[in-house]
């Protein structure tokens, strides 16, 4: 495991040094953000719609029995910016994309297509890894964004449609507007931010490591999508700790 | 890449071992290999054919000895990427996602060497001397086994190599295309002077190309010499491998 954490330190460190290099790579750069932006926009979408609406739902029960239906859009709108959003996004990344890197990674490895990189003095950091980090880095935040808009609204219809919740959509947006700042929604891509990191560099790590054929890519995609999964909710806890540290100033 | 424009270069093996766990799998192997000459290493399966070419090119780090290039040491930083060597892996390890022309023509255009109507026509020739002139949009999917090493050929070609590498290049072809690929071996040397080395267990394409063999058994070299040196050579295990046939008896 240690030895793990560490060569992808390096990974990460490698990628860091080949930043230079981006604008070089720029057309795998964008063939990467079409991928992930095209296999994972509707997904995004009908998630976050649900989880804003079941959040409503759940929430708005309760508070209507309190009389404080009106705060519904302030607690969905926080609760989708500071956690649901980049959390929930992250995680469908790393299932969808990470495990996709790995594996497509993974089998160069096993099929000799990187030593056959690296005959031809082809870095491959610098051929593979870097467009997928970066790529992902830029695709994650601008996702959640996405991501707390249509949550808002996935709970914005909930709480306006459902019989017993009952609120007019100028009331759930007022609240929210009162309530939700511009720093919520930063907190969440900062963190969508450090979540892609995550993904890109345990996702790329396990497929260069990839050693077996066929099961060894199973393997390594089965890894990268845990390692990524775990490594994203332990370093929740670390960013929201850190974050309100920043938040009482 | 390069900062040596001869055609070809010489090659020393000194004492090579290496072992993965406890396994040693090259033994002490030292040969030399003449600048513009075709070397085959014969062996059977497992012997550490692969292994050693790995080394070679630097894809692997020796446990011991040395592996000289003109003299210099492929371990010291920076000497392999001052020759132009190319590989051509027993797979082909043509890039999937990408097709015959932009797997043929990727050196040249990772390193920004040449313009892509340069490109373009540079891998237009050399496909064309494989003989698989008007495949570039093909993708390696499309294409057979044969095709497949003779694309990965025509990509070590674009990189003008001093030294090239066949690692099993007849292996799951017909004998039909082995000798076609034989022949690529010849004419190419003949092309582009460089020094080769081939690694297989076909006998007719060892004995059909080689100026001059090593036979690796179990990581060793039991003996190295011209074909005919070999072929004369009493060692048991030689005459076994060099005369091995099948024969079943039908009940």
């Amino acid at each position: 495991m240690f030895q793990n954490i560490g060569e992808m330190i390096i990974l990460f460190w490698r990628t860091l040094q080949a930043l230079p290099l981006a604008l070089r790579h720029r057309a795998k750069v964008f063939e990467q953000l079409f991928e992930i932006g095209n296999a994972s926009l509707l997904m995004a979408c009908i998630l976050s719609l649900f989880i804003g609406g079941v959040l409503a739902l759940q929430a708005g029960s309760v508070l209507v029995e309190r009389g404080m239906a009106n705060f519904i859009g302030g607690m969905v709108g926080v609760s989708m910016a500071k956690e649901l959003a980049p959390v929930m996004m992250s995680i469908l990344i790393a299932g969808r994309i990470g495990s996709a890197m790995a594996a497509e990674i993974g089998s160069m490895r096993v099929y000799q297509e990187i030593d056959a990189l690296k005959t031809m003095n082809i870095n491959p950091i610098h051929y593979l890894v870097l467009p997928r980090v970066l790529a992902i880095t830029i695709v994650l935040p601008i996702l959640v964004v996405f991501s707390i808009m249509v949550g808002w609204l996935g709970g914005a219809l909930v709480s306006h449609f459902n019989a017993h919740i009952n609120l007019s959509l100028e009331g759930y947006f007022n609240n929210l507007r009162e309530i939700v700042s511009i720093g919520d929604v930063l907190n969440g891509v900062i963190k969508s931010f450090a979540f892609a990191l995550v993904i890109g560099v345990v996702a790329c790590h396990q497929g260069l490591i990839t050693i077996g054929g066929p099961r060894g890519i199973g393997r390594s995609v089965t890894k990268a999508v845990v390692n990524s999964i775990v490594l994203i909710l332990l370093l929740d806890y670390v960013l929201t700790r850190f974050l309100m540290y920043f938040e009482a100033f | 890449m390069s900062s040596n424009n001869s055609q070809s270069v010489r090659v020393e093996i000194r004492d090579l071992r290496k072992s993965f766990g406890s396994q040693e799998v090259l033994k002490g192997i030292s040969f030399t290999v003449e600048r513009g000459e075709i070397f085959v290493i014969m062996g059977p399966s497992g012997s550490g054919k692969s292994v050693l070419l790995r080394h070679i090119i630097g894809l692997n780090r020796p446990a011991s000895g040395d592996i000289l290039i003109e003299g210099d040491s492929v371990t010291k930083p920076g000497v392999l990427a001052q020759y132009r060597m190319a590989m051509v892996f027993q797979s082909g390890a043509l890039l999937n996602s990408l097709n015959v022309g932009e797997n043929v023509g990727l050196y040249l255009s990772e390193h920004r060497l040449k313009t892509p109507d340069e490109i373009k026509r540079i891998v237009a020739d050399k496909l064309e001397i494989v003989g698989l002139k008007g495949l570039e949009d093909k993708m390696p999917s499309e294409l057979s086994g044969g095709m497949k090493k003779r694309v990965a050929i025509a990509r070590a070609l674009v990189v003008e190599p001093q030294l090239i590498l066949y690692d099993e290049p007849t292996s799951e072809l017909d004998p039909l295309m082995t000798v076609i690929i034989g022949e690529e071996i010849l004419r190419l040397r003949e092309h582009t002077h460089s020094t080769s080395i081939v690694v297989t267990h076909d006998r007719d394409l060892a004995f059909g190309v080689a100026d001059r063999m090593a036979i690796l058994h179990e990581g060793e070299i039991l003996f190295s010499g011209t074909p005919a040196e070999v072929k004369a050579n009493p060692h048991p295990l030689i005459q076994k491998f060099l005369h091995a046939e099948v024969q079943f008896q039908k009940s």
